[in-house]
């Protein structure tokens, strides 16, 4: 018996240990990039391994939220990311819903509409889109990114909001429209806020999707003042390569909006994502 | 159609204009979906595929004639094509195997409850929430001698004679990106297989133990066959995506040193919006296209045939 329990031990610590070391390897860029932006320049080469400066300072915070164009860009990004993600949350709503309660004709055209866009690599539309975009006026604007963007993210997003539909009882809707209600009354006002945490869940992936996107963004937008966070950085760190400091601390700060939505999100991250991409 | 909503209207006597609408009320719902799609993707790939067969410089004003198969022919002796594809191949094999082995091992140790689970989760789940463009650039920084440790800890272990970035280095520069992806997406497959993890009943493990099954038994005979599916299609897209993802090799070492690690996606990316040459960059896409698809093809033909043989 105690053998057994003995090896029952060594299993656990060896499974903690297991976790512990995925943790530390999953925190430990993190806790780098933090680390170098709170170093001040005199100590960031005499102390270049160390794990925490033998001083902090948020000089290089300071100096980027001051003097350089970031506090822009943040604020670009922050406008384009919120509106892709409202109009994708909206818009994928309304053909979730349909892919959920209606059976029609179109229907398998639909999915398979949705399902083209997921195999084609998206650089093939750099050029073309570019060429769209010029004479329209939508290449250096934030609407053109918020366009491009939100069609990019809407064909997950229905396959998405359509297994939050289906997890609600058809029967509610249907007894709605008993009692009187048209199907679009039904749909807004009882299906809907029945969905609103698969909706926030869906807005947060959109929003970390149009955060991170870099190669449309830096093809569409060639202005400082359009610039988005990705843009903004890489042209900083190809302008001011030397002063890691700094360009972590624009690092530290790019992180915190999708370290936020991620923390929203995540609890439904096994349950609810899952269930819907392998779906899908 | 849910006929449902209509019982308590006399039958029958539903206008030709009432049943009208019944009928386009689902693509009312779908079409703002469907016409960005169609506009923004749809129409863009059509115009990419006319390029491809096209002379479309746009530095250079008298560009735009078409050209027939002659971007194609200049592809197939294209050296560097040619490096692309071979580094496409090993990028991408190399990240799937990698991140798909890791991801297993996670979701298996978080498939057991033990306390502090949510948290350690949540911690593990982070680098999934990391911008692409951030987390290559912080591994650039990590791979850096003058700010990464990296370097220092792989010389005094001996690895490396004295610290130097192995970006620089045309025959390990590769592993720069390959090891940000992989701590890129181990959580994507982790939470993916965490689910179908959850999803096998749990009478079945003990049943076996009952039986004497061990922990190896029981993972081989039944966790496997469970997973098969999900790590399938798994694999199949993600192998896709991550040929196609270029943002990390863009961030990170821009294709070089000596397009060493200069993939398919990036260099259609480069031609693009470096060159500006439009219609080369969607001739080498549609070949990548072209070649993604006898992937999946022969993916999934395979699938059909072990299929049929168990």
């Amino acid at each position: 018996m105690a053998a057994v329990a003995r090896r029952r031990l060594a299993g656990t610590l060896a499974h903690r240990a297991a976790i512990l070391l995925y943790i530390l390897v999953a925190l430990f860029p993190l806790f780098w990039l933090l680390k170098v932006s709170v170093t001040p320049n005199a100590l960031l080469y005499s102390e270049g391994v160390r794990l925490w400066p033998s001083q902090t300072s948020f000089e290089h915070f300071v100096f980027v939220l001051r003097n350089s164009d970031f506090p822009l860009f943040f604020r670009n990004s922050l406008i384009v990311s919120l509106s892709t993600a409202v109009v994708v949350t909206i818009i994928a709503a309304g053909a979730g819903y349909a892919m959920s309660r209606f059976s029609f004709r179109g229907k398998l055209w639909l999915v398979g509409l949705l399902l083209v866009t997921q195999m084609f690599p998206l650089v093939m539309l750099i050029a073309p889109i570019f060429r769209m975009l010029t004479p329209l006026g939508l290449t250096n604007s934030l609407t053109g990114l918020v366009i491009v963007y939100s069609a990019f993210n809407v064909p997950f997003a229905v396959f998405l909001m359509q297994s939050f539909f289906d997890a609600i009882p058809k029967d509610l809707d249907e007894a709605a429209m008993i009692d009187g209600a048209s199907r679009f009354q039904a749909f807004r006002q009882i299906i809907v806020p029945l969905t609103l945490p698969g909706m926030a869940a869906t807005l947060g992936f959109v929003f970390t999707a149009a955060w991170s996107e870099l190669l449309f963004a830096l093809m569409l937008i060639s202005k400082a003042d359009a610039s988005t966070f990705p843009v903004g950085l890489l042209s900083f760190v190809s302008k001011f390569g030397v002063n890691f400091g700094q360009m972590m601390a624009a690092g530290v700060l790019a992180l915190i909006p999708a370290l936020l939505f991620f923390l929203l999100i995540q609890r439904f991250l096994v349950a609810g994502l899952t269930a819907g991409a392998v779906k899908g | 159609m849910t006929a449902i909503g209509h019982t308590g209207l006399e039958p029958g006597r539903l206008p030709a204009r009432r049943r009208w609408a019944t009928r386009l009320e689902p693509y009312l719902y779908a079409a703002p979906a469907v016409i960005l799609i169609a506009t923004i993707m749809l129409v863009p790939l059509v115009i990419g595929i006319s390029y491809a067969f096209r002379d479309i410089r746009l530095l250079n004003p008298f560009s735009g004639g078409f050209v027939g198969l002659d971007q194609f022919v200049k592809l197939s002796a294209d050296q560097d094509f040619r490096l692309a594809l071979g580094n496409t191949v090993f990028w991408t094999g190399t990240s799937v195997v990698l991140q798909f082995t890791f991801g297993l091992i996670l979701a298996l140790l978080l498939n057991r409850p033990f306390a502090g689970r949510g948290i350690a989760q949540a911690l593990v789940f982070l680098p999934w929430a990391v911008p692409s463009f951030l987390s290559g650039l912080d591994w650039a920084w990590l791979f850096n001698p003058v700010v990464g440790p990296i370097p220092h800890w792989l010389t005094a272990l001996g690895v490396m004679d004295e610290p130097f970035n192995i970006l620089a280095d045309p025959d390990l520069a590769m592993w720069g990106p390959i090891v940000a992806n992989v701590w890129w997406g181990i959580p994507f497959f982790a939470i993916t297989l965490l689910a179908a993890l959850q999803s096998i009943p749990r009478d079945i493990y003990e049943a076996a133990a009952i039986d004497g099954a061990g922990a190896f038994e029981r993972f081989r005979s039944i966790t496997l066959p469970f997973l098969a599916p999900t790590i399938a299609i798994t694999i199949l897209l993600r192998t896709v995506w991550i040929a196609n993802f270029a943002d990390l090799i863009v961030v990170m070492t821009n294709g070089g040193p000596a397009d060493r690690t200069q993939i398919v996606a990036s260099y259609i990316f480069t031609t693009a919006f470096r060159r500006l040459d439009f219609g080369y960059a969607s001739a080498i896409a549609m070949v990548l296209l072209a070649l993604l698809m006898i992937y999946s093809l022969l993916l999934v033909a395979l699938r059909q045939t072990l299929l049929n043989r168990s």
